[in-house]
Formats: C-alpha cells, sequence, structure tokens
C-alpha cells in the first residue's frame, strides 16, 4: 500500500520534471543561431524548400505553440530526428543505451565490490594509516580526468602489454550473439558462446575499470561516512555490551545499518556513471549513448543533444523511483511511517 | 544543586586549536600544499616556463621528455611543459571564474529568496528546482552545445548549472536568521534588509559556502578540461588541458607524454583542491570540534 | 562475608585532550559484593559512567589512558585480559543497561532476533530453547504477549518497553553483576518505579549483584543498600544508604540533601551549592571540592584520602572526618 503512494508521488513528480525539463531543452533549442530548418535541408536546397520545411516543422506557429507540440511529442516519444543519422532520436538512444547500460553496471559492481570493504577499513581504523590511505585514494578517485586515465590504461594493456584490445565491445570478426537482453555478456552466456564471452569480457575490463577507479572513490567516502555515523550509536554500545564481538559489530550490526542510507547514493551513481561514461566511451569507443552524445555535439546534431538530455533525466527520476522503493524495502522504519 | 556555570569565552579564531585541527588532518596540508604548488607555478609561469609556449620548432616534433623538453614536445615542436604551466592559467581562471560567478549569483538569490520570500521565494525556488531536475552533466552538454565551443562558454555552463546549490546555502542560512531573535531586535531598530544580510546572514553562510567554493573548483577544472577534451571548451591553440589531452590522444601510442602530463596537470590540481576542501569541511563541522 | 564481584582498586584515568589531558577518574576504590545493590551517586561529569564502563572495558581503546589502578572482576584482572575473553564475559558474567533506552537497540532487526543474538552467543541453546527462554526473560519483566513482542521492531514499542527488553536481555545468561547506568532517568515517573522493581526482583532472584549509578537521591534511598558519592571523579563518601543520607559526613554530600526540594521548607528559598564542578583539565591542587565548602581550611590544600569511619563499611574524603576520627 506504502509503495503505491511512494510510486504516484514520483509519477508526478516524473511528469513535471519533464514539463521543466522540455521547458529547458526548448529554450536552449532557441538559443543556437542558426536556420533548423536549413539544416535539415542542407547546403543545396533552394529558398523555397527551405520555406516548406520550416512551414512543416511548424517553424512559424508562435512559440507557445511550438512548445506545445514539443511537449506532445516527448510524451509520445517523439524526440525528433537526429540530423547526424537520420533517424529519430529515440530510435538511436533505445540502439545505444544497453551498452551504457552495461558498461555502468560492470563499473558500480566493481567500484562497489572494492570501495565497500575500503570504507569499512577506513572507518573502523579511523584516523589510522589505512583511513589516510584510503581517504587518498578516494580524493584521487574522483579527481582523475576518465577520459586520461582510459588512454593510460590503453596505452598500458593494449599499447604496451598487448594484453587487452584497444577498443569496441567485441572482436570484429566474432558474430555477436543473438541479443536478448542487449548486454553482450548476458547475451553470450544465454548463447553458450564461449568465445563471444571472452571477448567480450577482454573488450569491457578497461572501460569498466576506468569509470569504475573514479566511482571507487564516491563509494569509499559514503560507506565510510555511513559506516562512522552507526558506529556512534548506541545499539552498537549496546550489542559490545552483550559480549558481540568487534568483527561482529562492525558487519552484523553496523555494516546492514550503514549500508541503507548508502543505498541513496546510488542513484546520484547513476549521475557520476553518465558523466564517466560519456567521457570513456569516447576514448574506447564503447558504443554507448555517451560516444553518441559527444558525436551529435561534434556534429552539431541539437535535436539528439536535446533528445538525449530529456532521456536522461527521465531516467534519472525512475533510478531514484526504484531506490525509493528499494529503501522501503530494506528499512522497516521507512515502511510503518507511510 | 549547582548554580549555572559562568560562561568560559574563547577568543574567536583560536589559532593554536586550528593548528591543532590542522595537525590532526595531515592530508589538508597536503591538499593545501598542492594548491599551492600550483598556483604559484601557474601564476609565475613566465619564470618557471622554459619555452615560449607557442613557439614553434619543426625540428622537435614529438619529442620524448629531455632535459630540454621535460615533458616533452607536441607535433609542431612546442614545449609541453610551457604549455601546461601556461594552460595552467586557463583552466584554474575558469576554476575561479565559475565559482565567482555561481558563487555570487547563488548568494544573491538565496539571500533574496530567504530575505523577502513570499512570490519572489517560490519563483527562485521553482527556477533551481528545473534546474536540478537535469543531471548536471547532460545539463552543461546541451548549454555547452548551444552557446558555442569556446572556454568562455563551457565555464558559463557549468557556472549555471552550480547555481542553485549556493542559492539553497545561502536561503537556508537566510531562513535561520530570518528567524532569530536578535534579527527580530534588530528590525525593531530599523535595521533595514541590507544590514541584516551583511551583519547577520552573509558571516554565517561565509564557511560552508568557502568549502563548496573550494570543492567546486577541483570539480570545475576537471569538467572544464572534459569539456575541452570533447571539443566544446578550450579551441586551439590555447594550450589547455583537456585540450591538449585530446589532440595528444592522436599521438597517444607512441607519444603517451603528450597527454599523458597535461592529465596529470588535470589529476594534481584537482585533488590538492578535492583534499583541501573535504579537510576544511571536516575542521568547519561542528561534530568534528567535539571529538 | 559475601564473595567480592567487582573491585576497583585507585582507579586513575584520563583522557587526552587539546591542551592536555582530562583527569576523569582520580584514585577512586569501590568495591561491590555478590548480591548487593551499590549505588554510585553524583552529578554529571563526577566520572561515575565512566568508572563503570572502565569496568567492563567498553571505552574506546585508544580515547583514554589509566595512569593507576586495578579493576578486578569475578577475579579477573579487567585491565590484562585480551578483547577476546573480555567479549565473552560481557552478556555473560557481567551486564550493562544504558540510560537511553530509545536508541539502545538496532532498529532494524526485530526484538527476538536481538535477543536471540546474544542468548545463543553465550549459551548453547537451541533456537527454540532460546526463544523460550527469551519469552520467559520478557514475562519476568511483567511484558504481556511476550512472543508477540518478538516479532516487533523497537520503534514500535515504547521507551518503558524497551528499557524492560534490554532489562531482561542483561539477566539472559544469570550474570553476578549488572551495571545499570541511569537506567531510568529518561523514562517517565510512574513507569521509573515499576522498571525498578521490576530491575530488584530479578537480581535477587539471581542473586545478581547491581551497581547503580544514578544522580538522583530520592531514587537511590529506595533502591540501594550502599553508596558511593562520586563529585569531580573522586570518591567522596561512602557507606549503607540510609546512614550516609542521614548522617552525611562529607561537606559535599551534606550539600546535595540541603539541596533537595524535600529538604526545604514551604516558603524558604532552595538552597544551591556556591560555585561550579571544577574544569577537569585544570583541577585544583587539593581537594576538590575546596572553593565550593562551607568549612574549608589549610589542610584541605592536599588531596584528602578516605577516612574510615566506624568499620570499613563507612568512609569519607575529608580532612574535617580526620579531626573527628582522631577526636
Amino acid at each position: 500500500m506504502q509503495y503505491l503512494n511512494v510510486i504516484r508521488k514520483r509519477l508526478l513528480f516524473l511528469a513535471l520534471v519533464v514539463i521543466g525539463v522540455s521547458m529547458i531543452t526548448f529554450a536552449i533549442s532557441h538559443l543556437i543561431p542558426g536556420d533548423p530548418a536549413m539544416l535539415v535541408a542542407g547546403d543545396r536546397a533552394t529558398p523555397e524548400i527551405v520555406e516548406r520545411i520550416r512551414e512543416d516543422m511548424g517553424l512559424n506557429k508562435p512559440l507557445p505553440e511550438q512548445y506545445w507540440i514539443y511537449l506532445k511529442g516527448i510524451v509520445s516519444g517523439d524526440l525528433g530526428t537526429s540530423l547526424r543519422t537520420r533517424r529519430p532520436v529515440t530510435e538511436d538512444l533505445k540502439l545505444y543505451f544497453p551498452a551504457t547500460l552495461e558498461l555502468a553496471f560492470v563499473a558500480l559492481v566493481l567500484a562497489t565490490a572494492v570501495g565497500v570493504p575500503l570504507g569499512v577499513a577506513s572507518a573502523v581504523w579511523r584516523d589510522k594509516p589505512i583511513d589516510h590511505l584510503v581517504r587518498a585514494l578516494a580524493v584521487t578517485g574522483i579527481s582523475t580526468p576518465a577520459f586520461w586515465l582510459g588512454l593510460l590504461l590503453i596505452v598500458l594493456f593494449y599499447g604496451d602489454l598487448g594484453l587487452l584490445p584497444g577498443g569496441g565491445r567485441i572482436d570484429p570478426d566474432i558474430t555477436r550473439p543473438p541479443t536478448v537482453t542487449g548486454f553482450l555478456l548476458i547475451d553470450a552466456l544465454l548463447a553458450g558462446d564461449l568465445t563471444a564471452f571472452t571477448s567480450a569480457v577482454r573488450h569491457i575490463i578497461l572501460p569498466a575499470l576506468t569509470l569504475g577507479f573514479v566511482h571507487l572513490g564516491v563509494v569509499a567516502r559514503q560507506i565510510r561516512s555511513a559506516m562512522m555515523e552507526e558506529l556512534q550509536q548506541d545499539y552498537v554500545r549496546t550489542a559490545r555490551a552483550n559480549g558481540l564481538s568487534r568483527r561482529n559489530v562492525i558487519f552484523r550490526e553496523a555494516l546492514p545499518n550503514a549500508l541503507i542510507p548508502s543505498v541513496t547514493v546510488l542513484g546520484l551513481a547513476l549521475g557520476d556513471l553518465l558523466y564517466g561514461a560519456v567521457l570513456t566511451e569516447t576514448v574506447f569507443a564503447w558504443p554507448g549513448m555517451g560516444a553518441y552524445v559527444v558525436n551529435s555535439i561534434q556534429a552539431l546534431d541539437f535535436p539528439a543533444v536535446m533528445g538525449f538530455t530529456v532521456v536522461v533525466s527521465f531516467a534519472y527520476v525512475l533510478v531514484n523511483l526504484a531506490v525509493d522503493l528499494l529503501y522501503m524495502v530494506i528499512d522497516p522504519r521507512i515502511r510503518s511511517v507511510n | 544543586m549547582t548554580e549555572a556555570p559562568a560562561t568560559v569565552k574563547r577568543p574567536r579564531i583560536d589559532l593554536g586549536y586550528f593548528r591543532y585541527q590542522l595537525k590532526r588532518s595531515p592530508l589538508t596540508i597536503v591538499g593545501l600544499t598542492m594548491v599551492a604548488f600550483v598556483l604559484i607555478v601557474v601564476i609565475f609561469a613566465p619564470v618557471f616556463a622554459t619555452h615560449e609556449p607557442n613557439a614553434i620548432d619543426l625540428r622537435a616534433r614529438l619529442a620524448p621528455p629531455t632535459l630540454d623538453h621535460f615533458f616533452g614536445t607536441d607535433e609542431v615542436g612546442r614545449d609541453i611543459y610551457s604549455r601546461i604551466l601556461y594552460g595552467g592559467r586557463q583552466s584554474i581562471a575558469v576554476g575561479f571564474f565559475v565559482v565567482f560567478l555561481a558563487g555570487l549569483t547563488g548568494t544573491i538569490l538565496g539571500a533574496l529568496s530567504g530575505l523577502i520570500g513570499g512570490r519572489t521565494d517560490t519563483i527562485i525556488m521553482r527556477l533551481m528546482d528545473v534546474v536540478l531536475s537535469v543531471p548536471s552533466l547532460a545539463l552543461i552538454l546541451a548549454l555547452a552545445a548551444a552557446l558555442g565551443p569556446s572556454l568562455i562558454n563551457a565555464a558559463l555552463a557549468i557556472a549555471i548549472v552550480r547555481i542553485p546549490f549556493y542559492v539553497r546555502l545561502v536561503r537556508g542560512q537566510a531562513l535561520i536568521v530570518r528567524e532569530m531573535a536578535y534579527v527580530k531586535a534588530a528590525n525593531t531598530f530599523r535595521a533595514g534588509r541590507l544590514h541584516i544580510l551583511r551583519w547577520h546572514i552573509l558571516p554565517n553562510t561565509l564557511s560552508p559556502v568557502i568549502v563548496q567554493g573550494t570543492l567546486d573548483l577541483g570539480s570545475t577544472i576537471l569538467l572544464a578540461s572534459a569539456l575541452s577534451f570533447i571539443g566544446l571548451g578550450a579551441q586551439q591553440p590555447t594550450a589547455e588541458w583537456g585540450a591538449m589531452v585530446a589532440t595528444g590522444r592522436n599521438y597517444i601510442l607512441d607519444q603517451w607524454w603528450y597527454s599523458g602530463f597535461p592529465g596529470f596537470a588535470i589529476l594534481f590540481t584537482a585533488t590538492g583542491f578535492n583534499l583541501f576542501g573535504d579537510g576544511v569541511r571536516d575542521m568547519l563541522d561542528p561534530r568534528q570540534k567535539a571529538r | 562475608m559475601r564473595k567480592s564481584v567487582l573491585d576497583i582498586d585507585n582507579l586513575s584515568l584520563e583522557f587526552p585532550v587539546y591542551g592536555g589531558a582530562v583527569s576523569a577518574v582520580n584514585r577512586v576504590s569501590l568495591h561491590v559484593q555478590e548480591g548487593e545493590i551499590v549505588g554510585i551517586v553524583g552529578e554529571s561529569g563526577s566520572a561515575k559512567s565512566v568508572t563503570a564502563m572502565t569496568a567492563m572495558r567498553l571505552l574506546p581503546r585508544e580515547s583514554f589512558h589509566i595512569r593507576s589502578g586495578r579493576i578486578t572482576l569475578l577475579g579477573h584482572d579487567m585491565l590484562a585480559l585480551d578483547e577476546q575473553k573480555l567479549a565473552a564475559m560481557r552478556g555473560r558474567d557481567v551486564a550493562m543497561i544504558f540510560q537511553e533506552p530509545l536508541t539502545a537497540l538496532n532498529p532494524t532487526k526485530r526484538v527476538g532476533a536481538q535477543m536471540l543474538g546474544v542468548i545463543r552467543l553465550h549459551t548453547r541453546l537451541s533456537e527454540r530453547e532460546a526463544r523460550l527462554h527469551a519469552i520467559k526473560l520478557l514475562t519476568d519483566m511483567r511484558i504481556n504477549d511476550a512472543e508477540e513482542i518478538l516479532q516487533r521492531y523497537p520503534f514500535e514499542l515504547s521507551g518503558g518497553m524497551r528499557q524492560r527488553i534490554l532489562i531482561g536481555l542483561a539477566f539472559a545468561c544469570s550474570p553476578k553483576l549488572l551495571i545499570a547506568d541511569e537506567p531510568t532517568t529518561a523514562l517517565d515517573v510512574t513507569v521509573q518505579k515499576q522498571v525498578l522493581q521490576l530491575l530488584r526482583k530479578k537480581a535477587r532472584e539471581l542473586n545478581t549483584a547491581i551497581l547503580f549509578i544514578c544522580h538522583d537521591l530520592a531514587v537511590v534511598s529506595q533502591f540501594c543498600d550502599r553508596l558511593y558519592v562520586m563529585y569531580a571523579g573522586s570518591v567522596v563518601e561512602t557507606g549503607p544508604t540510609r546512614a550516609v543520607l542521614s548522617a552525611p559526613q562529607h561537606p559535599y554530600t551534606r550539600a546535595l540533601i540541603r539541596a533537595l526540594p524535600e529538604s526545604a521548607r514551604p516558603g524558604q528559598a532552595l538552597r544551591s551549592i556556591r560555585g561550579v564542578v571544577p574544569n577537569l583539565t585544570d583541577m585544583p591542587t587539593g581537594c576538590a571540592f575546596q572553593e565550593r565548602c562551607d568549612h574549608a581550611f589549610e589542610a584541605c590544600s592536599s588531596i584528602p584520602p578516605l577516612f574510615s569511619l566506624d568499620d570499613e563499611k563507612r568512609a569519607s574524603a575529608c580532612w574535617l572526618c580526620e579531626k573527628e576520627h582522631a577526636a
């Protein structure tokens, strides 16, 4: 019952966000100098053709009406047509989205697997050398330009050592497994195709490490902060007074409670990973949304860039909704409040 | 039982206490040193540079690091080390520009919002909410792309996205202060809103704004260089760090130093600001003081 | 002569801080014997809790420094034991309950899970047996529907209920000593009395000694067999409760009792103790109470030891008592 309330609230918020974002992208689109009709028509079009295209695109209508049409379009899934690929932007994004998601997911798993233990160690041995080390590592992580790290990794593992491929998602001469999820790793496993799987793994390691290293800092700091908070709580003192060993107090009592608020940070993780994806994908020729938007920017493909902005905002709200629901599942206190 | 204890007066800025806290946090000192180092080296670039940043020398193209060229040369023979020093001015300037612009605008809007309240408050906060509803990078990309590729536009885009944070910070402070008894008392003396702003709100917001600003410097430098890398920020032949990494990418496999050193400069600078900002934030955190 | 459960001998402890060290505990000696209920009274800052928590080694490891003294609990030297053995004793041989029940339980775990966790940690009971034991413990604390309570989360229960659960849990392994740090201070007055009665009943039943820390003389007068009065980190007076409260020997104790609202007559101003508790980083030389004492004289510039009066049970740390003693 309470879950429905949360969902309802978030969906309302989602609607507001879509309106807000569409206003922004609409406003920005009209900031851009130049005539969109001409961009569509091309260099060799005659003025009559340009005028006709302008008519078709509704550019002669008053602004509020244009906005309304635009908004209606967004709601029905029409984000315009990419100037570069000549396909609907929605199609393009659907095509490139899984690759980004897969990369972000693997990076998140790596960052969490390393970041959580480091964060715990940092909190438990506060102000000791390990704490300083972890904090230094964390800060370095969030201060690292992902594109630079990616390049260096390529130089090392591809250029010098020749161990790993320098780009792409899979070896070009391997047939891709049939698309079930869009995740190459999963699809390859499902098809029982070990060669494809290995190739996919070898291709995803470096970009995931790059993204993961940057995000590691975020995770470690969050866990450290949450653990420090929990370790100060009275129930920890009760547990110790009742004879629980230090290890059990940390892992059975404090850490589970520290992970709860950390889940909210996962929602923010999406923002970080998106940021990273935009930069890492270009470096690794990873065919995801990040590369798509960068190419679009460089090609001055504004419909694509705006479409990207709308979709990403939308995804952000959805992820926060998922996090809220997750929060309700794992924290009994929240369940009862509603 | 016992009478109420007499309050013990402590000096406003206890330097000894500050030094004690600083000693307990070596990382903050490290950050401060790093920042100072970068600032000095970059401001006094003409002193530390070995070559003119735009001096072309086609005989020494893509040369590896040597005593002559500490960090090697680029594809037209320009000294990378010197370019990093001069380019640093761009990156640091962008950082300060963004923080200054966002901080100033945010403070004004936040103070107005908090002090005046009512419709002004609602309008401003709705506006901020709209800006915040878009993930910052997407908005920055959209703005920077629309404004056109240049370092200033990139800085502008980043600043716009940061404004809501300062607005919230200052507004929150304004709301608290507005309710405080002594402000209400001051009101009875016809102390104008400006007076309240100056003497009550600003001093209290100073420390969180400074902390936020320092941290923003780090992330701005990263963002700006990232935008330059994509092609949205600084354009050739500006020796901006991100742009250098981007150009160096073409030669990365054989001439790693071209992208390597400018990128490291970004890392080093951002780390310094982040370490320092973190440390200052921890020190100013009232809970820390209790330890 | 009953067996000794807890012996604290000449304990001195300090906390290193900026600008020196806070001398929190100064040469404190106290003893608890099997089955008795001993109270520690004093204001905040008198180091009652610190002393008690040190007995169980519950203070964070690096935050304090022991200058001298011994703590013997059930024959074990608590300052020398390693963490593993200490953990084995905690909850089993010695238990502690604290002042604030609202935050003392893990908010995301059910009551039953938390209780069973502790019970099964120290005993070999099966899940079912432990469950039955927990139910009995709760029932003894006059908690109806104990079985249902086990399924609840702490935030669903009142403070009084939670404290009774915590007390019940403290008795789970029939400890020889229960340290209670202001267990009823945070509760409603009506609930206080009930909780104290349950506490005493259970303790007598299991022959558990209680070290009862409290700042409320009224509560202590009804609950404790013996008292230690602490001030600024030292014990200033001790003895059987009735004796100490009816004929206090130390000026501080006297002032405390005089300051009670019950001691004042209607229309008379309440009497407070002049001055303030000394800053623990900057303790005066000599008796800590001198500046606030109406009877201070030259001898007070050196720290008075605890003088025994009549038998070993009664003592007071005041030079005045030496004079009377000699006389």
